[in-house]
């Protein structure tokens, strides 16, 4: 252990026990034979698919194991102690004190009932660590150095008056307002639209360089990471892949999945003319919920036959209730819509079946689209049965060649959804919106749910079926990088009106309006350095105005 | 499935469960005398002869008891149904057309429980014709109240799940979304619901007897059984004790029953649920 390596992480093993219903409990190693040592004042990137056990590694270092998870081998020291024999009396001195925790959701972080600044004060309070007026004055400080608005009085609202990008800001104040020596950041942008993941991230890397805290950063993002780690760690399957210094990993990586970690999203899709008529036609569409304010402002957009049209925004700006407008969940108040030139119905209870089986939706969340009590023949097969009558042996030879057609080998038809792995069942979920013959197929956010890595297996999945069945997509998205790889023409939405629209070549090139750039420069990029070259010229920018 | 899987306190369950239906349905073959037959003196101790004593008129408990079993079993067994079947249905229903027939049938519902069951169902019974059918159909709908709440709980929250919806996009009918996206997802929660409202009608149903608005005498019930006998428990005489026990214990382990399978059921839920 060298002298200034406080955080030293040898051989940990974790892992957990797994009961099966009918099966006696057993273990599942979930950790296996970590080491990593981290110095004051370096970030350390955490970096892997879901299940990789960044998350439980960033954990181990306050002790702690998530629900039923058990910390089996292997020592953690901080500050030159293995705090994982500390009794309870330790471990509450360790946490809140010398290593804070800032979690994915603020919004669920946050007791409602309480103002910010007593929540963030909280820990230091608990911990005598300063006198009330100190911790508050110290919490300003925080908020000014995360660049919060109004940092004097910011403090006495509540959670629900600030938004998400300023809560996760406040909840990076409370971890910090202890002077912890070490915080772990659990995936802290995830959750965020782009363009407020930028200035979260530039908070977060100020605060980290002002309070010279040392910080493990959780994530499945190597992009983002890239900005703020001094070193990253690649993680697969509980086990170290990579370790080195994020230019080494970054420019050169050694290993073949830090490699296609690195150049993910290599799919490329020439897009496709324009035809005369197009397949859907939506114009002047206005609708929004209840007797509420409209969502959807006069958006006219057109999707042509076997293309895909791509709708790109920020969570809010309406890109779903498009597409439930044409599903005709919600009908529009104004506006109407041409399918094959002739008027849609608006309302899908009134729709003709065969109109029902041309439009199928795929959703974002496989998990809660699949009824957990069939099995995957029943949720493929039955639109099958519903709309073409097939039924028996020759249903369950459709079945079969569905399930050649997405990549699933034939004894899937048995299993149920549990069984499956994410990928698997984003893909039984496209079987089934394919069984229907459909013309267009909505896709909501159907790749933000999984890895990078399985992400780029199912749109080259749906790029491989638009070509052989001639299918258009209404593909709905906030990833830019998704879009990029697979559309034809890109409709960008801002608060409910279509900011920007047309072929992907046009509406991906210079000039752009303000949001589209904005947009477009926040997504981050896979170099070091991105970050502060972004936030620099949006200053100029600003001064310059 | 394992048997071996099965726990401890799920077996006793069964066993004593058992051991109460198979007396129900064999209670000819296995009493020892007739049912209302007077066999000896009022209330004398347990003997050889009378393994439980004799009750208030001299009749046999244990043969009462057999025969009680059968009465309060099936009545509660019908009444269960009654009310599941109804109150499962209706509370679907609600859930899946939402609107005004949902607030038409939870305002009725919400009148109907506001009155105290026991007495509402003393005002019914004592109104109309004391049968069987009446019984057990004022039980059931008293009971399909609560059952009502329950179904209609659980279909609204799987009602906004992305696989219903998938499933009304396709066009599909209402009996297919409440037989086959809604009730598989439902199940768990109403089987575990299941045991409970059939102790209550157990319940219900002794405390009708108790009253005098239930089972009929001489036809024996556990219920009315413990009334018949109550007054020994002055003169230090346990008959009364017997089928309140009797009670007790069938409660008791039909519940230890609907607790595993509730653990059994939310185990396979399949993801949701657990983590």
């Amino acid at each position: 252990m060298t002298a200034d390596a406080f955080l030293d992480i040898r051989n940990l093993k974790i892992g957990v026990s797994v009961r099966e219903p009918g099966k006696p409990a057993r273990d599942i190693t979930i950790v296996e034979s970590v080491s990593t040592t981290l110095a004051k004042g370096k970030v350390l990137g955490l970096i892997g698919e879901s299940g990789a056990g960044k998350s439980t590694i960033g954990l181990s270092s306050l002790a702690y194991g998530r629900g039923g998870v058990e910390i089996t081998g292997g020592e953690v020291f901080v500050n030159g102690r293995d705090i994982l024999t500390l009794n309870r009396q330790g471990l509450n001195q360790l946490r809140g004190r010398e290593v804070c925790y800032v979690s994915q959701s603020a919004a669920a972080g946050f007791n409602p009932a309480h103002r910010l600044i007593d929540q963030v004060i909280e820990a230091t309070l608990e911990h005598g660590l300063a006198t009330k007026a100190e911790a508050e004055a110290r919490a300003v400080d925080l908020f000014k150095a995360l660049s919060l608005p109004d940092p004097e009085n910011i403090g006495s609202r509540y959670p629900h008056q600030v938004s998400g990008g300023q809560l996760q800001r406040v909840m990076t104040a409370m971890a910090l307002c202890p002077q912890p020596d070490l915080i772990v950041f659990d995936e802290p942008t995830t959750a965020l639209d782009v363009t407020t993941q930028i200035d979260v991230l530039a908070a977060i890397k100020n605060a980290i360089r002002l309070t010279g805290v040392a910080a493990l950063y959780i994530t499945h993002d190597l992009a983002v990471v890239a900005q703020v780690a001094d070193e990253i760690m690649v993680l697969r399957n509980g086990k170290k892949v990579e370790h080195g210094s994020t230019q080494q990993i970054i420019e050169a990586p050694q290993e073949d999945y830090t490699k296609a970690l690195v150049s993910v999203r290599s799919i490329t899709h020439a897009a496709q003319d324009q035809t005369e008529t197009p397949l859907i036609s939506m114009q002047n569409i206005v609708a929004g919920y209840g007797k509420g304010p409209k969502v959807l402002h006069d958006v006219s957009v057109d999707i042509f036959a076997g293309q895909t049209l791509a709708v790109v925004g920020e969570s809010g700006s309406g890109k779903s209730t498009l597409a439930r407008v044409l599903t005709g969940l919600l009908p529009a108040s104004s506006g109407q819509i041409t399918f094959e030139g002739r008027t849609l119905t608006p309302v899908q209870a009134n729709r003709p079946v065969d109109d029902l089986r041309d439009i199928q939706m795929i959703y974002q969340m496989a998990d809660t689209a699949m009824n957990p009590r069939q099995t995957v023949a029943t949720i493929i097969g039955r639109p099958l049965e519903f709309y073409f009558g097939v039924k028996g042996k020759e249903r369950d030879k459709q079945v079969a060649a569905l399930l050649e057609k997405i990549e699933l080998p034939a004894d899937t038809a048995k299993r149920y959804p549990a069984e499956l792995s994410g990928g698997q069942k984003q893909r039984v979920c496209i079987a089934r919106a394919l069984a229907a013959n459909p013309k267009v197929i909505i896709c909501d956010e159907v790749t933000s749910a999984l890895d990078p890595l399985v992400a780029d297996g199912i749109l080259k999945l749906l790029l491989d079926l638009q070509a052989r069945e001639n299918v258009a997509y209404l593909f709905i998205t906030h990833d830019i990088a998704t879009v990029r790889a697979i559309a034809d023409s890109i409709a960008v939405m801002h608060l409910g009106k279509l900011a920007r629209y047309g072929s992907k070549s046009d509406v991906l090139a210079p000039p752009f309006d303000d949001y589209t750039d904005l947009l477009l420069s926040s997504v981050p990029e896979m170099k070091i350095g991105w970050l502060e070259g972004v936030t620099a010229a949006r200053k100029m920018e600003g001064a310059g105005n | 499935m394992d048997i071996k899987s099965i726990p401890v306190s799920a077996w006793l369950g069964i066993i004593a469960t058992s051991i109460f239906v198979l007396a129900a349905v064999f209670a000819p073959l296995i009493a020892p005398y007739g049912m209302s037959e007077i066999v000896g003196d009022v209330w004398e101790p347990m003997s050889s002869e009378h393994l439980l004593g004799t009750d208030n008129l001299g009749r046999d408990l244990l043969t009462r008891m057999i025969y009680g079993a059968r009465t309060t079993l099936t009545i509660a067994a019908l009444a269960t149904l009654v009310s599941f079947t109804l109150g499962s249905f209706l509370g679907m229903f609600a859930a899946v057309i939402g609107g005004w027939s949902d607030q038409l049938l939870s305002r009725s519902v919400d009148l109907l429980m506001s009155i105290p069951t026991l007495i509402f169902a003393l005002v019914v019974l004592s109104v109309l014709p004391a049968n069987i059918v009446t019984l057990i159909f004022v039980m059931g709908i008293l009971d399909a109240t609560r059952v009502f709440r329950l179904s209609r709980a659980v279909a609204v929250d799987v009602n906004v799940m992305d696989f219903v919806e998938a499933a009304k996009l396709r066009g599909e009918g209402r009996i297919w979304i409440i037989t086959r996206e809604i009730l598989p997802n439902a199940l768990s929660t109403l089987v575990a619901e299941l045991g409970l409202r059939f102790i209550f009608a157990v319940l219900f149903l002794s405390a009708l007897s108790f009253l005098g608005l239930g089972i009929q005498p001489p036809e024996a019930d556990w219920g009315g059984m413990v009334k018949e006998n109550k007054d020994g428990i002055i003169f230090g005489i346990p008959a009364a004790l017997i089928p309140a026990g009797a009670i007790a214990v069938l409660a008791i382990s039909i519940n230890l029953i609907a607790d595993w399978i509730l653990n059994r059921t939310t185990d396979l839920k399949g993801g949701r649920g657990d983590s």
